[in-house]
């Protein structure tokens, strides 16, 4: 074995066990490795009442309901399968609005609604100016 | 053809040759790279519309993504040159790897500010801990900082070159993680728009000005390369005749 | 002008970032040409600063 091959197969052996060990890790904690959970997640009871999660999923149409002279605000969040409702007092991004991605930070009450301390908006990755979506949404509704 | 192209490699990966080369190339690439990052920064602030959800604060688009890109490509080179460097002990190929760290650096840590930056007003957070993506890319900025402290760990060359090649190559895995990050779990970044196979999710005239933006990046990124290895190469040869004729300390 | 200056409300983030890509993109512009102009000064001078910046060349002997 030349040197040269022997100095390769050093190589390839390191990166091919740290290539396991990072698979391996990031499969045993993939529940950790994601960000939010979903509303269907939720749904099924796979959640911690006492732990703080994040809950993501699409603010749902005309779903939000802001309490006059306060800053709470209800709204639903799904993901086309299941419902959760959200209550939450405090600042919205910008791009938090009807039918836009959310993730919100908190804890699911007794009586399932979901009591957020955070929430944040999530935007997809699609960019257009305003006559372009609006030509869409037009093409959309003359099918 | 094929040997031609071959020799010519061989010759590139001669010092003096290489140093005469980067001089006579170098200056190209930055005067491309600059024409294309004007060009591409006046299409993005002016030019291209405002978005129907982001509004004007989606330009940061045009700083973000070059560097979130070259952040990453940057650590390709760095570790593809300290694997030629490790295995067939090429010098000019550990030379590259050294210089390609802090360039590569610079650019993550740009990615993250300007992210951050953007993450602000329209996700409502600078930061989370909790985002895969975000925390990948931290990670990529302390890979190269661990090169280039490790490097730095050595009194001999030698040592460190080989050393540190073994760091930069096993921190590649870090790369495909940072870019499918958002496509395995679940984020608060959104997914890529550009490099989709379907066509990209983004408006012809706002994708111009990006891929100006990406393209001048990437000349830049070889001009700025170039200009250091130059530096570099002369660092490492100092001892060889070809250098001391240049500068003159030998007739 | 102003109009585009205040990037519909988002000046104080569009601006920062733009300002920083700038600075960045020029130091590294600047700075591998600094060095490439010292390091020649010096191997002429024969001073050899650089000798404890990077590490020193195992020395061939002939």
């Amino acid at each position: 074995m030349t040197p040269r091959r022997q100095r390769m197969i050093v190589i390839g052996l390191v990166l091919a066990g740290v290539a396991v060990a990072v698979l391996l890790a990031s499969a045993a904690f993939q529940e950790s490795v994601n960000y939010f959970r979903t509303p269907t997640q939720v749904a099924s009871g796979d959640v911690p009442a006492t732990r703080s999660i994040r809950l993501g999923g699409m603010v749902a149409d005309d779903s939000v309901a802001r309490d006059p002279g306060s800053l709470t605000v209800r709204f639903t969040v799904t993901d086309y399968a299941n419902n959760v409702d959200v209550v939450y007092t405090g600042v919205l991004p910008d791009l938090f609005r009807e039918g836009q991605g959310v993730v919100t930070r908190g804890r699911l009450g007794a009586d399932g609604v979901f009591e957020a301390e955070e929430v944040l908006a999530k935007h997809d990755e699609n960019y257009m100016p305003p006559e372009v979506k609006e030509a869409l949404a037009n093409a959309k509704k003359a099918q | 053809m094929w040997r031609l192209l071959v020799r010519w490699f061989h010759q590139l990966a001669s010092p003096p040759y290489f140093y005469r080369f980067a001089g006579r190339v170098a200056p190209w690439f930055g005067v491309v790279g600059g024409l294309l990052i004007v060009a591409g920064a006046y299409g993005g602030l002016a030019l291209a519309p405002a978005d129907y959800q982001q509004g004007d604060g989606f330009r940061i688009i045009y700083v973000h993504v070059p560097s979130a890109y070259l952040s990453m490509m940057a650590y390709v080179v760095m570790a593809s040159a300290a694997f030629v460097g490790f295995v067939w002990r090429i010098k000019l190929a550990h030379a590259v790897a050294v210089s390609a760290a802090p360039i590569g650096a610079s650019f993550t840590f740009l990615a993250l500010v300007t992210g951050m930056l953007w993450g602000k007003p329209m996700w409502g957070t600078y930061w989370q801990w909790a985002d895969a993506r975000l925390v990948s890319e931290l990670v990529l900025l302390f890979l190269y900082f661990g090169y280039m402290a490790l490097r730095a760990a050595f009194e001999e060359r030698d040592k460190a070159d080989r050393a540190s090649a073994l760091l930069a190559v096993v921190g590649v895995v870090n790369v495909p993680i940072i870019h499918y990050s958002v496509i395995w779990w679940s984020t608060l970044h959104q997914g890529p728009s550009i490099s989709k196979l379907d066509a990209p999710s983004i408006d012809a005239s706002m994708l111009v000005p990006l891929l100006l933006m990406i393209f001048g990046h990437t000349f830049l990124f070889v001009y700025v390369l170039f200009e250091r290895l130059k530096g570099e190469v002369l660092l490492r040869e100092r001892q060889a005749r070809w250098v001391r004729k240049l500068v003159g300390t030998t007739a | 002008m102003s109009e585009f200056l205040s990037m519909g409300g988002y000046a104080a983030f569009v601006w920062p970032a733009y300002g920083l890509t700038l600075i960045v993109l020029v130091a590294n512009v600047l700075l591998p040409r600094r060095r490439h102009r010292r390091i020649l000064k010096q191997l002429r001078v024969g001073t050899d600063e650089f000798q404890s910046v990077s590490q020193p060349t195992v020395r061939h002997v002939p």
